[in-house]
């Protein structure tokens, strides 16, 4: 399926050019990778520089609220078993950071693509993809992002229609609602383990019912597909019932959801499974997530959950008590600023734990716990918790802007 | 009640619990047991019916359409209303506050009718949403000491003449009117924007919801140092803000 060569335009070399130039004067300036304004700076020169970045390639659009960014590591590894792939793998997921990636990739043939949850349905429509994978719909950042509900229905309104292969996860209601108004959809089954932004049904509201692993409306009859591919413990099941053995140095069940999806499209680009998931075991740390380090003189495993569902899949991933777990949580813009969601993570399934606590809003993780009826303590930073922590590795989770200072603090 | 139990009931925790919500039940069942109650907590989908008997119902904020199938399902159950007719002591957020009016606009911009268990009448603010930190002085009649809680909504609440405002914003919108009220009260039934979750950040009226609900003068102390060093923080950062 390799597409057509066709050489860019001179303006679109103009603006490839200009971004590039822009992202190496921001780099100097010492203000990160500089993709994003590079981006920005070409896409003003030549606005439609995204889809013709795009048009020889294969394109994989990965998008949900948790688990994009590895799950496109794990794509673009296993495709890379067909031929050479361009990706942002670090995540700048939105049309300008996207423009970036691609325009440094000019001899790849596919390019696998993590796309911010708002703009997929732009992206989707400037770069024809030809598969589109969606994982997950749950809540984050609620005082700015738009409703979980509004987004699922945003999405299938943007991919009714749409050509790509859509590979949608079967066990999240929300997600098979945005999916299952396009012609052409392959379901995976590949857990949720949050299930309660979809206890009513996003066709008609009323309340789902659960039996077991399936999912239905009484009201309506919309439930659960049919799935043709799953996740079952350590294997990718195929739709041919062949068990695929998974093995990851990535952790824990969402990450091995993750890695049946990221086979499930690999495959239907011809990248045999076994192949697909042997290739897998190469990822390691995605932007520092997972990656275990030396700081004052203990192993810490730094793990990034951003909202309740990811809280909820890293609980389940650590190691068991009395390994020490060190909670971080701050409430800036990129963090969302309402610390409500606290409250939806049921820290109970921490007792045993020695626990710590830091962050710019370690009180309103210390309230929760006390109403919880944890023990933990209150420390002013990670040096401090590490110190305190009994021996063994320690567990740090902690949210978007709080994993980037710890991972400043520890030289990560 | 009986000497010694409590019955709380959480409204509809599948359409109205998205701004952490359980927090609010949490907090009034974790207090009560430190004084020794027996706590039974019913979490009622909507579903099931809600039941009439309880001590305290929680109901909490959602999104748009979440809340008008919990009005219709609440108006066409009954219970919230007998339970009130009861005397029930109802504590109500946002999404759930509206519904407990007598009508609010819902995501069709149709009118639609609330309990009419609080005299206030809802509808959406031309302004944008209001997002923040809020900073209040409750009713003294209440006396209680300042609340802090977290808004995020488009809501404007104007109060009728059975309805007391609970609180009196020094930072922050509340009720969105412009006249610095926030929230409503009358009797055994609130409403208040505040997340935070509310209850959270202001346990004193958790406090006042049990004291309620056992017709207590007053209940021991507990530990409330946490609660303490979360709600100075939160008062200074409003301030700070503003």
């Amino acid at each position: 399926m390799a597409g057509n060569t066709e050489p860019l335009s001179p303006r679109s070399k103009l603006a490839v050019t200009a971004g590039k130039a822009a992202a190496a004067v921001s780099r100097a300036a010492g203000k990160g990778s500089g993709s994003v304004i590079g981006g920005k700076v070409a896409l003003r020169l030549d606005p439609d520089l995204l889809a013709r970045l795009a048009g020889h390639l294969d394109v994989v659009l990965v998008s949900a609220t948790n688990g994009k960014t590895t799950t496109t590591r794990l794509i673009a590894e296993a495709l890379r078993a067909s031929g050479p792939v361009v990706s942002n793998a670090l995540g700048a997921n939105m049309p300008a950071g996207i423009t970036s990636a691609l325009a440094g990739g000019s001899e790849a043939r596919y390019g696998v693509i993590e796309v911010d949850e708002k703009y997929l349905a732009a992206v989707a429509r400037d770069v024809t993809p030809k598969a589109i994978a969606l994982l997950n719909l749950s809540r984050d950042q609620l005082d700015r992002a738009a409703e979980t509900r509004m987004l699922a229905e945003r999405w299938r309104e943007g991919l009714s229609g749409n050509k790509a292969l859509i590979v949608a996860n079967a066990d999240d209601p929300l997600v098979v609602w945005a999916a299952s108004s396009s012609p052409n959809v392959l379901w995976v089954a590949a857990g949720q383990e949050w299930k309660d932004d979809a206890w009513s049904c996003p066709s008609c509201g009323g309340v789902l019912q659960r039996p077991g692993e399936d999912w239905l409306c009484a009201e309506c009859g919309f439930r659960r597909p049919v799935p043709g591919w799953a996740l079952s413990g350590e294997h990718v099941l195929d739709p041919h019932g062949a068990a695929w053995p998974i093995r990851l140095q990535l952790p824990g069940r969402a990450n091995r959801a993750n890695a049946t999806t990221a086979a499930a499209v690999a495959a239907a680009f011809g990248v045999h499974p076994q192949t697909a998931l042997e290739r897998m075991w190469e990822v390691t740390a995605v932007a520092g997530r997972y990656d275990t380090v030396q700081f004052g003189g203990r192993d810490l495993r730094l793990l990034l959950a951003k909202n309740p569902a990811g809280w909820l899949e890293t609980f389940s991933l650590i190691d068991p008590p009395p390994t020490p777990v060190v909670l971080s949580v701050n409430a800036r813009g990129a963090d969302g600023t309402d610390t409500s969601w606290l409250w939806d993570v049921d820290y109970t399934r921490l007792t045993g734990h020695p626990l710590y606590v830091i962050g710019d809003r370690k009180l309103d993780l210390a309230v929760r716990l006390e109403v919880a009826d944890q023990s933990f303590r209150v420390c002013e930073h990670i040096d401090e918790a590490v110190a305190a922590a009994p021996p063994g590795r320690i567990e740090v989770i902690a949210n978007y802007t709080a994993f980037q200072d710890l991972r400043r603090r520890v030289g990560n | 009640m009986n000497d010694d139990s409590l019955r709380l009931v959480w409204v509809y925790p599948d359409l109205l619990s998205t701004y952490g919500d359980q927090g609010n039940a949490l907090v009034v069942e974790r207090r009560a047991r430190q004084r020794g109650y027996d706590v039974t907590r019913v979490d009622v989908r909507s579903d099931q019916p809600v039941p009439a008997s309880a001590d305290i119902y929680l109901i909490g904020g959602g999104e748009d359409r979440p809340q008008r199938l919990a009005a219709e399902r609440l108006r066409r159950d009954g219970g919230l209303n007998r339970a009130a007719a009861n005397g029930a002591i109802i504590f109500s957020v946002c999404a759930g506050y509206q519904i407990l009016g007598h009508e609010f606009i819902n995501d069709l911009d149709r009118q639609e009718p609330g309990l009419g268990l609080l005299d206030v009448t809802s509808g959406r603010g031309q302004a944008g949403r209001c997002v923040g930190d809020v900073l209040a002085d409750i009713d003294p009649q209440l006396g209680l000491p300042q609340l802090t809680g977290f808004e995020n909504h488009q809501g404007v609440t104007h109060l009728g003449p059975t309805a007391k405002p609970l609180a009196r914003v020094r930072f922050g919108h509340g009720n969105g009117t412009g006249d610095g009220t926030e929230g409503a009260w009358n009797g055994n039934v609130f409403g208040t924007y505040m997340h935070g979750p509310v209850l959270a950040r202001n346990p004193q009226i958790a406090d006042l919801l049990i004291r309620l609900a056992l017709e207590s003068a007053g209940l021991a102390p507990v530990d409330d140092r946490w609660y303490e060093a979360l709600r100075n923080e939160r008062i200074a950062a409003a301030s700070a803000a503003h």
